[in-house]
């Protein structure tokens, strides 16, 4: 089937909607990643299983032509609530049931879909609240969802269903009632800023390219999303992966460009299947390619893998590597927008920004700046981790305050441990503590106090987590990230990382700390690209609210959350030992010595600080401190 | 160990491509996939088609960490330690694969090529942290004792084929 | 074309006046400040990665300023507090990570990183030495790599990759473990290095050095049983001297040779005589290609530069048959030397200073060997000789202008002019050019095949023939040019190929010099060329001598080479630019 006019678009879209309200009852089975991991596939097919043993008639994708009573049997993208996989959403009721087991699956074909009833055991349920609906729980009530809007509700696989939602309408509406300048001047109108961390706003990058004269240019969208700790690009791509799609359309007609690329990142082979298989039905449909709905316009799509550097997510590196070369940012100017890849001028933006367009272009601006705050208008997604009782997938309007974040979606602090930071903006940002709870997340705010929402990744952590430990943790990652081609993030953060690696080791001295921020100073402010700029973020941040943790460390040898293994101290309690012997037969360095049968002692002068006499004591009479 | 590579099944991997220098990630992909690394006999082959020279692919293949120059091991585990699975203690996961396996920081692979132990930076399973994939299949809410008992799993399953 | 920059800039409070400079570093080093730099190189692409050129403008923003336009009405500031502190800790950081045994370094006292730590202060370093230990590659005979000097600054990546399309060396894996090297780190021996040397041109370390040969050399010379004699070769003479003071571009020949004699040598002798007879028996080949009937799809290309040759060999092995057979000058010389000494051929020990470091990969070609010995016994570069007149003391300036030897002690200006880019090229066409007048030599001076441009084309009429001649320099321009001939875009009868860009004046033996300054030794040349009473190779009485003498009947035997490709058609390609040459 290949659509030739705009009409064509607008008959088959009416077509799939009488297809959906004429069909029976559908099984969404959650396959964002986290589910897929806990056995969704398995979990999907135990349902076709049941239902055929049930004698239930069921379809697996959606079909123009076919049983319309059949039962809907579809893999979802990501439904947010990752912590409680698999999760299954049975619709049109939208019940939701978390923690699905494949051998759950017959009692709810038998009792739900055959029976209609509501299966209390598998609900979700915290704090004696029980919620059938996805709507009830606080959970995505508190959200607003626009980019994730059909993650969940729809089959990514298929495009039919996309269109059934209204997808590619406003590619229609930019297509055909709206001049490419229009289209740009109402991204600006909008101000969306890219969602990719450094919040530039998008209208104005388009009107940058759009003015350039240039035999090519490019639409690129940047799914390199390396952060550690976030999935939001994972999930849209995973999950609608045609909403980012007819973006980039949209940016492909508003700046004169036929030509886009998406750079998935190397460990998301999901979105990369999911996306080629989007592509491949978009150009089936003549949405993509020549002369596109009638229109006139070409734009075609490629999608290149990434191979493994996070620092491919920053543009000039990320075009580099599209164009065959190593990830090495160069120097600007020369800025992307006037010599991008191949040298031509060049959008980039990223994944969420993408799927932000037809939402605008879609509802209009004014509905869009209704959400969010003035200066940062719309939502943004973010990945919820860490010492939580809700980790996921979630998408709140820009402004709102972190604690509404950590406790009225996230639920609060997992089995009420105490609140001790969130990291924001992964290794290029910041912790946010206690005084910072009320603080409305937008672009602006977070610049403000030297953070930075950066793609969005959110680790909630407790008062068992060390901050310097953390500190640690991110320069090392961004220290094993760095391309190597600028003196003061190749050396700067590999010195960074020695002092820091010292200190948790016990082995600080004085002036560490000063030695630090020293460094920090000169590699946030002579680094080539950004990645470099914000490296020492993480180390600056916790050097400011936890400095007292730091001086433990250097002073007392001490950790303050006694998550440092190398300042542990490990002694043997003599009324819990049964004297066994079994942890000095583990211990590797000879420190453990008695007599059988009374309590052992540990030398702490020889002690490696390793646990493994923690580990091998069946009495618990090990304590570390 | 000596592997000898078929370069006419190279020559085909290559065809799929332009043969230009900017596919040379996808291509060094195309053939990782073939043969689970880039074998040192690709590089004359690639140099001469592509037109760059073997320093300048050698450059390319070694600044992603995707690439291996080395064999890897027939089952490949990726240990996540993203920020979320570090925070809910991955790095234990990975001490207790590395000790059981013999393997470390820099000694990778076990000498018979059956396993492979590296960490990746996020997987983007963070909802259920710690995860490892096995493969690319992923598991969920990992232990060291629940990756011992994968990895006497994946010998058994082994010792059966075998 | 863009419209040129202009406006003006106030830089640490001074207004200047922008006049189309590329980028604000050159703006500011205009007005005679000298902002430290690692990476940034004129004729290369901009890298900044170096982060010495940092600059701060009024609101405190820093940018690097060889990636900055100059724009009107811009303030800044380069020497701020701020920036001092930075440029201390980017110092510091490097010396945290390279090999600090100075004193043993053979770049000592020309490296810019010693030279920055003094400009700086730097008086210690915090951080435990990354890099003590030396990492040495030996294996080419051209040059010496070592990775524990390596500031990672890419100038020789960039110059091997981009003006010479070599790609012997590249960067790999990434961040702290980043180094530059060969694929899998196979010695330099074993790669496709040419053996230009440019990468240890432009590096601004100790990391890659031209090879040092002077204990051979001083060992032979103690050697008592030894007759020593030497050769110069043109562009020798007017680099050396302002190692000693003298002005760049000076010709000290007359000094040198005198030094020469004080180090030991018993016979000194000029390389233009050996260019003499090139020129002779390259214009033969080129006549009897002209002569011969034949449609050649292909030119004769020159022969003299060694790093040419083994480009050629290994990337276009095919147009081994192209190259002109006659010995490059040196072996020329070489040749006739042994060849008259031959009753002593034993004790005879013959050395040639060059500014090239691919002589030495030239000399043990096995084309060079006679009776089992090479032709020339050792290669001193110009670097080297500097070295070797400073250890025995000589005082160079007040050296009395020596001339050299007879037998062979009779040159002719066109002989001297091979040190520069269309040099060769000149030469040949005062010899196949029928007009002998005296204004034919200006006439042909100025046919284009003068001057620093990197690709230079010219033509002359023989026997009314339009004989269509291209000059190139750089390895890059070659290999574009090539790919033109090939692809039927231009033909030409004759192509001059220098491997180094602007010609042997540049070569990677010199002691380094910007290109200006590479230029003054350029016009050295030329005028050396007009105080020649002998002008064209064929008129140098001494050529008569020799052909009537040892040389005849033997000319092939002894001044001709067929080089046997050996290499096989490997991966050496890389792709080529298209468009703008790169000048030198």
């Amino acid at each position: 089937m290949s659509l030739k006019t705009r009409d064509d678009l607008t008959q088959l879209r009416l077509k799939c909607r009488d297809v959906v309200k004429a069909g029976g009852k559908r099984i969404l089975v959650c396959a964002g990643s986290s589910c897929m991991s806990c056995g969704a596939e398995d979990v999907f097919d135990a349902f076709t299983k049941a239902l055929g043993e049930k004698g239930v008639a069921c379809s697996l994708e959606f079909e123009l032509e076919g049983d319309r009573r059949a039962v809907g049997v579809r893999k979802s993208g990501c439904l947010g609530l990752c912590e409680l996989g698999v999760l299954v959403r049975v619709d049109p009721v939208g019940y939701l049931y978390t923690c699905v087991k494949p051998e759950d699956c017959a009692e709810i074909v038998e009792k739900t879909i055959v029976g209609g009833e509501f299966i209390d055991r598998l609900a979700y349920s915290k704090g004696g609240l029980l919620c059938r609906c996805q709507d009830e729980i606080p959970f995505y009530s508190r959200q607003t969802h626009l980019t994730l809007k059909n993650c969940g509700h729809i089959d990514p696989a298929s495009i039919l269903e996309f269109i059934s939602v209204g997808g590619y309408s406003s590619l229609e509406k930019a297509l055909f009632e709206m001049a490419p300048d229009d289209i740009v001047q109402d991204i600006s109108r909008s101000i969306l800023r890219g969602r990719g961390g450094g919040g530039f706003p998008t209208g104005k990058k388009w009107e940058q390219v759009r003015r350039q004269k240039a035999e090519k240019k490019y639409i690129v969208c940047n799914g390199d999303e390396g952060d550690p700790g976030a999935f939001m690009d994972c999930s849209l791509m995973v999950g609608d992966p045609h909403l980012m799609l007819e973006g980039m359309i949209i940016a492909g007609r508003a700046c004169g460009s036929d030509e886009g690329y998406i750079y998935v990142r190397a460990e998301y082979p999901l979105a990369v299947t999911r996306l080629r298989r989007a592509v491949e039905q978009a150009e089936e449909l003549g949405i993509l390619g020549k002369n596109i709905l009638g229109s006139g316009f070409n734009f075609r799509i490629n999608i290149n893998r990434g191979a493994g550097a996070f620092v491919c997510g920053e543009g000039s590196a990320l075009t580099a590597s599209i164009e065959g070369k190593r990830g090495m940012p160069r120097v600007k100017p020369p800025r992307t927008v006037e010599h991008g890849l191949f040298n031509m001028p060049t959008v980039l933006n990223n994944v969420e920004t993408f799927a932000t367009v037809p939402i605008i272009i879609g509802d209009g601006v004014d509905a869009f700046l209704k959400h969010g705050t003035a200066k940062s208008p719309g939502t943004k997604n973010f990945s919820l981790t860490g010492n939580i009782e809700n980790t996921g997938l979630i998408e709140v309007p820009m402004g709102t305050t972190l604690r509404q974040i950590v406790y009225d979606i996230g639920g609060g602090m997992r089995g009420g441990a105490t609140f001790k930071a969130v990291q924001i903006g992964g290794p290029s940002g910041a912790c946010l503590t206690e005084e910072h709870l009320d603080l409305p997340l937008d672009f602006d705010s977070l610049t403000r106090i030297g953070a930075m929402i950066g793609s969005g990744g959110m680790v909630v952590t407790d008062d068992n987590a060390c901050m310097v430990e953390l500190a640690r943790f991110f320069m090392n990652f961004t220290q094993n990230e760095s391309c190597g081609k600028c003196i003061p993030c190749r050396e700067g953060t590999r010195r960074m990382l020695e002092i820091l690696e010292r200190v948790v080791a016990g082995e600080g001295r004085e002036g560490d700390v000063e030695l630090l921020l020293e460094l920090a100073d000169t590699v946030t402010h002579t680094s080539l690209c950004g990645l470099g700029k914000s490296a020492a973020n993480p180390v600056v941040s916790t050097i400011r609210s936890f400095r007292s943790e730091y001086d433990a460390h250097i002073r007392d040898k001490r950790c303050p959350a006694g998550a440092c293994q190398k300042l542990k101290r490990y002694s043997i309690d003599p009324v819990a030992c049964k004297g066994c012997s079994k942890c000095s037969r583990v211990c590797p360095v000879g420190a453990i010595s008695g007599k059988i049968k009374l309590p052992f002692a540990i030398d702490g002068t020889k002690c490696v600080k390793c646990g493994a006499c923690v580990a091998a004591c069946p009495f618990k009479a090990v304590l570390a401190a | 160990m000596e592997t000898s590579i078929d370069l006419k099944v190279m020559d085909g991997i290559i065809d799929r491509y332009e043969t230009k220098s900017s596919a040379v990630i996808a291509i060094l992909q195309a053939i990782q996939e073939k043969w689970r690394y880039i074998p040192r006999e690709a590089f004359p082959k690639l140099a001469s088609r592509l037109g760059l020279s073997e320093a300048q692919i050698y450059s390319v293949a070694t600044f992603y960490d995707n690439f291996s120059l080395e064999p890897k091991g027939k089952y490949v585990i990726k240990i996540c330690d993203g920020t979320a699975c570090h925070v809910r203690k991955s790095i234990p996961i990975l001490e207790r694969l590395r000790g059981e396996l013999g393997l470390s920081r820099i000694k990778v692979t076990t000498d018979d090529l059956l396993f492979t132990v590296e960490t990746v930076s996020c997987l983007g399973a963070c909802g259920l942290a710690p995860v490892l994939t096995v493969n690319e299949k992923a598991h969920p809410a990992m232990t060291p004792d629940k990756a011992s008992i994968l990895l006497a799993k994946l010998r058994e399953e082994e010792h059966n084929v075998a | 074309m863009e419209v040129k920059n202009r406006g003006m800039a106030i830089i640490d409070g001074m207004p200047v006046e922008i006049e189309g400079e590329r980028n604000l570093l050159e703006l500011i080093r205009k007005v005679g400040i000298e902002l430290p730099t690692f990476c940034y190189l004129s004729e290369l692409s901009i890298h900044g990665a170096c982060r010495m050129c940092m600059v701060e403008d009024k609101r405190g923003n820093l940018a690097a300023a060889c990636s900055e336009q100059p724009r009107n009405g811009m303030e800044i500031r380069t020497n701020t507090a701020r920036l001092r502190k930075y440029r201390k800790n980017i110092l510091e950081l490097l010396l945290g990570n390279h090999c600090r045994d100075c004193t043993a370094c053979g770049f000592s006292g020309k490296c810019k990183l010693q030279d920055l730590a003094m400009r700086f202060n730097i008086a210690g370093v915090r951080f435990p030495n990354a890099m003590s230990e030396p990492s040495v590659d030996a294996s080419s005979p051209c040059i010496v790599k070592d990775k524990s000097k390596c500031i990672l600054c890419g100038d020789c990546v960039r110059m091997c990759e981009e003006i010479q399309t070599v790609g012997a060396i590249a960067f790999s894996r990434r961040g702290s473990r980043m180094t530059i090297g060969t694929a899998f780190d196979i010695p330099l021996a074993h790669s496709n290095c040419v053996g230009c040397g440019q990468c240890a041109a432009v590096c601004p370390t100790g990391s890659i050095l031209p090879r040092d040969d002077t204990g051979d050399v001083w060992r032979d010379l103690a050697d008592t049983d030894n007759m020593m004699t030497v050769q110069i070769a043109p562009a020798v003479r007017v680099a050396l001297g302002r190692e000693f003071g003298l002005p760049e571009g000076e010709n000290a020949i007359g000094k040198i040779v005198a030094a020469l004699r004080r180090l030991g040598f018993a016979e000194v002798y000029d390389t233009s005589t050996g260019a003499d007879l090139t020129i002779l028996e390259e214009s033969k080949e080129l006549l009897e290609r002209l002569a011969d009937g034949k449609r050649h799809a292909m030119p004769l290309f020159t022969s003299c530069c060694p790093a040419w040759v083994r480009f050629c060999e290994l990337r276009y092995p095919e147009l081994m048959s192209e190259i002109s057979t006659s010995f490059s000058p040196m072996h020329m010389l070489a040749s006739v030397i042994k060849e008259q000494y031959r009753d002593v051929f034993r004790q005879v020990r013959h050395v040639a200073i060059m500014p090239c470091t691919a002589k030495k990969f030239e000399r043990s070609r096995h084309e060079f060997s006679r009776d089992g010995r090479q032709l020339v016994d050792h290669i001193v570069t110009t670097r080297e000789l500097v070295r070797m007149i400073k250890e025995a003391g000589i005082v160079f300036s007040e050296l009395e202008s020596e001339a050299v030897d007879a037998p062979f002690g009779a040159m002719s200006g066109a002989g001297v002019i091979f040190g520069v880019s269309g040099g060769v090229t000149e030469a040949v066409l005062r010899r196949v050019s029928t007009d002998k007048s005296p204004t034919a030599l200006r006439r042909i001076a100025l046919t284009g095949v003068r001057g620093m441009a990197g690709v230079k084309h010219s033509s002359i009429t023989v026997d009314d023939r339009e004989v269509r001649i291209a000059v190139v320099s750089g390895l890059g321009n070659a290999a574009m040019l090539i790919e033109r001939i090939k692809a039927g875009e231009e033909r030409y009868d004759f192509v001059e190929v220098m491997a180094c860009p602007g010609g042997c004046v540049s070569g990677a033996g010199q002691p380094y010099a910007p290109q200006a300054q590479r230029e003054m030794r350029g016009r050295g040349l030329y005028s050396a060329d007009k105080l020649c009473n002998i002008r064209r190779a064929e008129d140098n009485p001494l050529m008569l001598s020799l052909y009537r003498g040892l040389l005849k009947g033997r000319t092939h035997e002894l001044l001709h080479a067929h080089y046997k490709s050996s290499v096989q058609r490997t991966s050496i390609t890389i792709r080529i630019r298209r468009g703008k040459p790169v000048s030198g």
